[in-house]
């Protein structure tokens, strides 16, 4: 059977044949039409269309949007702050970085309902540091939003204002942590705060309600507006609504985005027709399917339980080609839809040396601020690293784990687990590499590919 | 401290974006290391008095994020991208690629004062790897050979500097 067609809502114009960035081509392309329809609305209206979409949030957790929104406090009299999170640095994602650079208009069109829906009048765009020509982009099309009536002062002529600025992060991943994130836009390292009792939706900028969406997600809203929840909510399948863009790279024979109804499309289709398939003369060995930290799944492995599909309780039997990319298959077969990066490993990767290129960079990006996680992710790395250019040992695999284990639920923030997951479900899924590695590596010629 | 008019310019409207000073902390030092090239140990001094705070704020930040350096570097700054993606991809031989063309290790400044190589975390373009930053332009898919092409370039574009 083929892979279903692409359905290009978010990308709709990305890559296209004179599609260009600024304001003029925009609205030629019937942009800014859904904030026109947004504020002759009812602000609670809205909300309550973003929540009958079922929208779930694309930057990692599938937090869904529309209860995001409901926690908001709004009785406390402080200003209600909206901060963008551009701050994609998760492995494997690169999708924000399209919409910013050929479609900015778009992203500021969902930022001005949201901030409508929840009577926000300042929102902050928080873009990582490595995208100056982003932020540069943004910052054109902000002025020229402005100077159309669509940001700022009077919006539109309603008598409802609002501001957006960008502000630039300086080359931290923790900073995609959203009370990380919400530091570093006080001007601070961006130490993770302790939920309860930091939860942004009450105390978060400036101690104030914050929400804190994904880029992507701000998107989906302008498309809900547009079409109205229930419309959205029949794109994609049930929980798992509308589209999601798709990242993949790594040994693919077309790495690249591509964007798809959540749940109608599988890892085999993905990858296979899609992507086209391995690399010649290779066959895929691993993929992770939603950014760095997600579990690997190894081909060849079988996934076996029930699942419901509407009221039934169905059995199913996958490998790792039959699962759907959706968030809950893919926690129900122990990993994550995550940020939507498939990185795929073929049979030349040593798995190790994979392993610890990972721990490197969970190392280099742990904040230091918990104990297990700073030490716990250097002494990873340095136990991987070792094992690639030192002496490794047969021990070495069972030692990573014990470390990995000590960290997870022992941390202020998620890093800790994004960074044991990948140690445990590489050795849980390749323990065997791991094992033979001391002996394996010594007849092992220089890899053509280093990885660490 | 000696900044240009249009940095002071520009410091002077960021301010006023955030209800806090202390917001503007990570803006000013990008608009300082634009203008001087690395962040002085005046500039913290400096930060510091404009935005009322200590200056430990200012240097706690300025160490933590890896985009701020506190010593010169190279008049091009070459960030090869290290993650996985990447790395599947080739990125430690494009890496070595520009190291052997300028005669420097990672981290190092080259000789002639034209160049610092650096190997960085995830530039988020992994559909296009391996990928590289000069400055402030993306190079996507730059094997070994793209990389001599492009040190070539950066050699030409200093030969009609001088």
């Amino acid at each position: 059977m083929p892979a279903p067609a692409q359905r290009r809502i978010i990308f709709q114009h990305i890559d296209e044949p004179g599609y260009t960035n600024d304001l003029a081509c925009y609205l030629r392309h019937g942009g800014y039409s859904s904030l026109r329809k947004a504020v002759a609305r009812k602000p609670e209206e809205l909300i309550d269309e973003v929540k009958k979409s079922g929208l779930r949030g694309r930057g990692g957790a599938g937090f869904p949007c529309g209860v995001k929104w409901g926690l908001v406090d709004r009785k406390s009299g402080k200003p209600i702050y909206l901060v963008v999170n551009a701050d994609e640095s998760e492995p494997g994602t690169f999708k924000d970085r399209y919409i910013i650079h050929q479609d900015p208009h778009q992203l500021i069109e969902g930022i001005m309902i949201t901030c409508f829906a929840n009577n926000v009048k300042q929102a902050y765009i928080y873009i990582r540091g490595e995208f100056p020509e982003g932020a540069r982009i943004l910052e054109k099309a902000i002025a020229e939003a402005r100077a159309g009536g669509f940001v700022g002062p009077n919006i539109l002529g309603t008598g409802y204002g609002c501001e957006i600025y960008v502000h630039r992060g300086a080359g931290a991943y923790i900073c995609g942590e959203e009370t990380g994130l919400i530091e570093s836009l006080e001007g601070k390292r961006p130490y993770p705060r302790i939920k309860p009792p930091y939860f942004p939706a009450v105390l978060g900028l400036y101690q104030c309600p914050t929400i804190v969406n994904n880029v992507e997600t701000l998107c989906h809203v302008k498309t809900i507006v547009d079409i109205g929840g229930e419309a959205y909510s029949k794109i994609g399948t049930p929980n798992n609504t509308g589209t999601r863009i798709l990242c993949v790279s790594g040994h693919v024979q077309r790495p690249g985005y591509y964007e798809y109804e959540v749940g109608k499309i599988t890892l085999g289709e993905l990858l296979n027709e899609v992507c086209g398939g391995p690399l010649p003369g290779r066959r895929f060995k691993a993929v992770i399917p939603g950014g760095s930290s997600a579990k690997i799944l190894r081909f060849g492995e079988r996934f076996k339980g029930k699942r419901k599909i509407g009221n039934d309780l169905v059995d199913y039997d996958w490998g790792v080609e039959d699962v759907p990319m959706d968030f809950d298959c893919l926690a129900m077969i122990g990993t994550m839809g995550g940020s939507g990066g498939v990185i795929v490993m073929d049979d030349s990767v040593d798995i190790v040396a994979a392993l610890a290129n990972i721990n490197e960079f969970y190392a280099h990006e742990s904040c230091g601020q918990c104990t297990p996680c700073r030490e716990g992710s250097l002494w990873m790395k340095k136990i991987s690293a070792r094992m690639v250019h030192g002496e490794a040992r047969t021990e070495d695999g069972a030692l990573l784990k014990s470390v990995a284990d000590q960290i997870a639920g022992r941390t202020i923030c998620a890093f800790g687990e994004a960074c044991s997951w990948p140690t445990q479900s590489f050795l849980a899924k390749f323990g065997d590499e791991f094992k033979a590695y001391p002996e394996s590596r010594k007849s092992a010629a220089a890899p053509a590919v280093p990885l660490a | 401290m000696n900044l240009k008019p249009e940095t002071l310019a520009r410091i002077d409207e960021v301010i006023p974006h955030y209800p806090s000073k202390r917001s503007a902390t990570l803006p000013l030092l990008h608009l300082i290391q634009e203008d001087v090239g690395y962040i002085p140990p005046e500039a913290i001094e400096w930060v510091a008095a404009r935005l009322e705070l200590q200056p430990i704020n200012v240097y706690e930040v300025v160490t933590f994020y890896p985009m701020f350096r506190q010593k010169p570097i190279g008049r091009r700054h070459i960030k090869v991208c290290r993650t996985l993606s990447c790395a599947l991809l080739g990125a430690y031989k494009t890496c070595e690629a520009f190291e052997s063309a300028f005669g420097v290790r990672r981290g190092e400044v080259s000789a002639d004062g034209e160049v610092t190589v650096d190997f960085v975390e995830c530039l988020a373009s992994c559909g296009t790897a391996p990928v590289v930053m000069i400055d402030d332009a993306l190079h996507e898919k730059v094997d070994v050979a793209r990389a001599q092409e492009l040190s070539a370039q950066i050699r030409r574009e200093a030969a009609a500097r001088s």
